[in-house]
């Protein structure tokens, strides 16, 4: 029985059974998840509100600014706010996971330095509150496509694919970050700026068709952005054809979502035995 | 059957001598490359800032199961580094442990806990971060509250918890771990005297039932009583190993031969100024009971020699005692008085069962004419106080930086008287 156990520690860690060790630790990924959510809210007089109204506000503010100030034309035959709730909901998720992930392995220093189990695990389970919030978005996405009379369409078969595809794009960026992130707080500082500028670089508030039509020149390189992909595929799965999206714009998506896990998930091997000399 | 085998662990850390400039931000990582890409002749300049410190040495050891291990040594002799190694939460720079069995490592007390969630859910929460499963949680749950006294306040956020509640709760969690291998560190100097024996009692229920025991304490008499044989570290070196009453005498004994004494042979190389020159400085115990090693009853003297230089000068010595941390303990001083040029020796007399265990530091200073200090000696001594208890059965730091032995006594001063 104890040889079931049997572990060598020597320097660059203890390769063999890592991933095996993941999955036997799988309940506290759970237990570590749920603590993020049932803290989240704590103290607060509006609690789990607050995942109401923030994107209901965004996406009001956005819809005064950009459809009736700017008056950009929205994809035919989609209300302008439902088409932002939509960017905003994806993106929101994104950027919350991104960053969760990003500040996962500093905001639990104190287990890092106190207890082993396989780091990994941070950056997974701070992956939980954003996702609450992301359904919650969703669904008052779908209460306000019904109001507008947009019920989903039937390409929503293929939504699930377009979150795990968010959740691998943000994995992939935030481990890389979350490293940093323990020897340089700058990232800290750098992250919310990211998430920032990313808004207005993605089709949230506007639809990628604008870029088509007023900037074609520009329009090759704007959905190299990963993002844009994963946002138009996101409101083509609920809002249906007439929601502007181009498959071709997947291929960097995908291209780079892969390709950024796989070098963060080994740089985050590399690295993890060593957070605790640096946190 | 040995469970844990080491074989040459050490650990490296890089020590940072930048001051300031740590390079803990991007910044400073890039302006310093920068400046050493264009500075590529004098690197030297640069590597001398940064200097290795070996935290752990080539240790190597062999665990049995079922043994129950004290380790012992100073602050920074590798103890914590070792059980860190240990628990998988750092690696060796070099060198490899096998380990056969489920460990539990408690490093803290209630490691995860968060403030905002029950007691009830820090179980859960903690339990899982130390290792269990949710059915055991489940299973020992009872007994975790029933052990912790907590029932009454399972509901309530572990922040409004006493800090007594909160340690109690988290030792509870960590004795109902069922690892092959535990790792302890320093957790018995929290908790009052009837939770402390509980914890006793439990660990050693543990090592009963064929598990192993790492333990680290600054309480040799904890150690003592609960481990069988021991490991004696000193600056990264595993220096010692064997039977717990045999290293403990060694340990203590090395103890004193630290240095108590320190002279210069002329005034030439003497550190000082003008007016003075330190010629030495000795700290002589009275040892007790020919044991080398000071301890909590032994009685001291500090003595102070340097050259006068200036003739007519009217001196005095201050001495400050400071605890490890810093805190002035107490400032004593000498009357002023007109001398010669010449030797002049200065002798204070600390007794026995003044001040607590712990680590001490003295400095000393020359003042003229009762106002100008002319010389200050820093940090001149520092030395160590051991434990030493008699006929208690507490085993917690004692509390406070002096353990005078006043008049204290108690009395029965009327009878009940049944009719």
């Amino acid at each position: 029985m104890a040889s079931h156990y049997r572990i060598t520690i020597k320097a660059g860690g203890s390769e063999k059974d890592y991933w095996k060790d993941l999955w036997r630790n799988k309940q506290l990924l759970w237990i570590l998840s749920k603590r993020d959510i049932s803290v989240r809210y704590k103290q607060t007089l509006l609690g789990i509100a607050w995942s109401v109204i923030r994107p209901l506000m965004t996406m009001l503010i956005m819809a005064v600014v950009f459809s009736l100030i700017a008056k950009l034309p929205p994809d035919p035959g989609i209300p302008y706010p439902l088409m932002i709730l939509g960017g905003l909901t994806i993106w929101t998720f994104f950027s919350n996971s991104f960053s969760q992930i990003s500040n996962s392995i500093v905001l639990n220093s104190n287990l890092v330095s106190k207890v082993y189990f396989p780091r990994l695990l941070m950056p997974l389970s701070a992956v939980s509150v954003g996702f609450i919030d992301f359904l919650i978005s969703l669904v008052l996405f779908i209460g306000l496509g019904l109001y507008y009379q947009y019920p989903p369409s039937i390409n929503i078969v293929f939504l699930p694919f377009f979150i795990l595809l968010t959740f691998l794009c943000s994995l992939g960026f935030g481990l890389f970050f979350a490293v940093i992130n323990v020897r340089f707080r700058d990232i800290g500082q750098l992250i919310p700026f990211i998430v920032q500028i990313g808004m207005y670089l993605c089709p949230i508030a506007y639809s990628t068709r604008l870029v088509l039509l007023e900037k074609p020149a520009y329009y090759k390189y704007y959905i190299m952005n990963p993002a844009v992909g994963i946002i138009d595929g996101f409101k083509w799965c609920l809002l249906g054809d007439n929601a502007y999206f181009d498959p071709a714009s997947l291929y960097s998506t995908l291209i780079v979502s892969v390709l950024a896990l796989l070098l963060s998930v080994m740089y985050f091997r590399k690295k993890e035995n060593t957070f605790v000399d640096y946190i | 059957m040995h469970v844990i085998s080491a074989e040459n662990i050490s650990k490296k850390y890089i020590i940072d001598h930048q001051g300031t400039k740590k390079s803990s931000s991007l910044r400073d990582a890039f302006s310093n490359t920068f400046e050493q890409f264009f500075s590529s002749k004098n690197g030297q300049a640069h590597s001398k800032e940064k200097e290795e410190f070996w935290a752990l040495k080539d240790v190597s050891f062999n665990i049995s199961q079922g043994d129950r291990i004290g380790i012992v040594g100073h602050n920074g002799a590798g103890k914590s580094t070792l059980l860190k190694i240990l628990s998988r939460i750092t690696d060796p720079t070099t060198g490899q442990v096998s380990i056969d069995g489920r460990v539990a490592s408690l490093l803290e007390v209630g490691t995860g806990f968060h403030p905002e969630l029950t007691g009830r859910e820090n179980i859960f929460l903690n339990g899982a971060i130390l290792g269990m499963d949710k059915g055991e949680i489940r299973k020992s749950f009872d007994a975790i509250v029933d052990f912790a006294g907590v029932e009454k306040f399972l509901d309530t956020p572990v922040k409004r918890y006493s800090s007594g509640m909160y340690v109690r709760l988290g030792f509870a969690i960590a004795a109902h771990l069922e690892p092959e291998i535990m790792i302890i560190d320093e957790v018995l100097a929290v908790g009052d005297a009837e939770f402390q024996k509980k914890c006793l009692g439990k660990m050693r229920d543990v090592s009963e039932s064929g598990r192993t025991l790492l333990f680290v304490s600054h309480n040799l008499t904890a150690i003592q009583a609960l481990c069988n044989k021991s490991f004696y570290f000193e600056k990264g070196r595993l220096v010692d190993q064997g039977e717990t009453s045999h290293i403990v005498t060694t340990y203590l004994s090395r103890v004193s031969q630290k240095k108590l004494e320190r002279q210069w042979d002329s005034p030439e190389s003497a550190p000082g100024n003008e007016e003075i020159k330190v010629k030495s400085l000795k700290l002589i115990p009275e040892y007790i009971d020919n044991l080398y090693h000071i301890d909590v009853r032994t009685p001291m003297a500090v003595q102070f020699e340097f050259w006068n230089m200036v003739e007519d000068a009217n001196l005095n010595l201050s001495l400050h005692l400071y605890s490890y941390t810093g805190e002035c303990i107490f400032n004593v001083g000498t009357q002023s008085k007109p001398f010669a040029r010449g030797i002049i020796s200065g002798v204070l007399e600390i007794p026995g069962h003044f001040l607590n265990d712990g680590s001490y530091m003295i400095s000393i200073m020359v003042v003229r004419d009762t106002s100008t200090v002319i010389y200050n000696m820093e940090e001149a001594l520092t030395f160590d106080i051991e434990d030493y208890r008699e006929n208690v059965t507490w085993y917690g730091k004692w509390p406070g930086y002096i353990r005078p032995k006043l008049n204290f006594t108690m009395s029965q001063t009327e009878f009940v008287v049944n009719d």
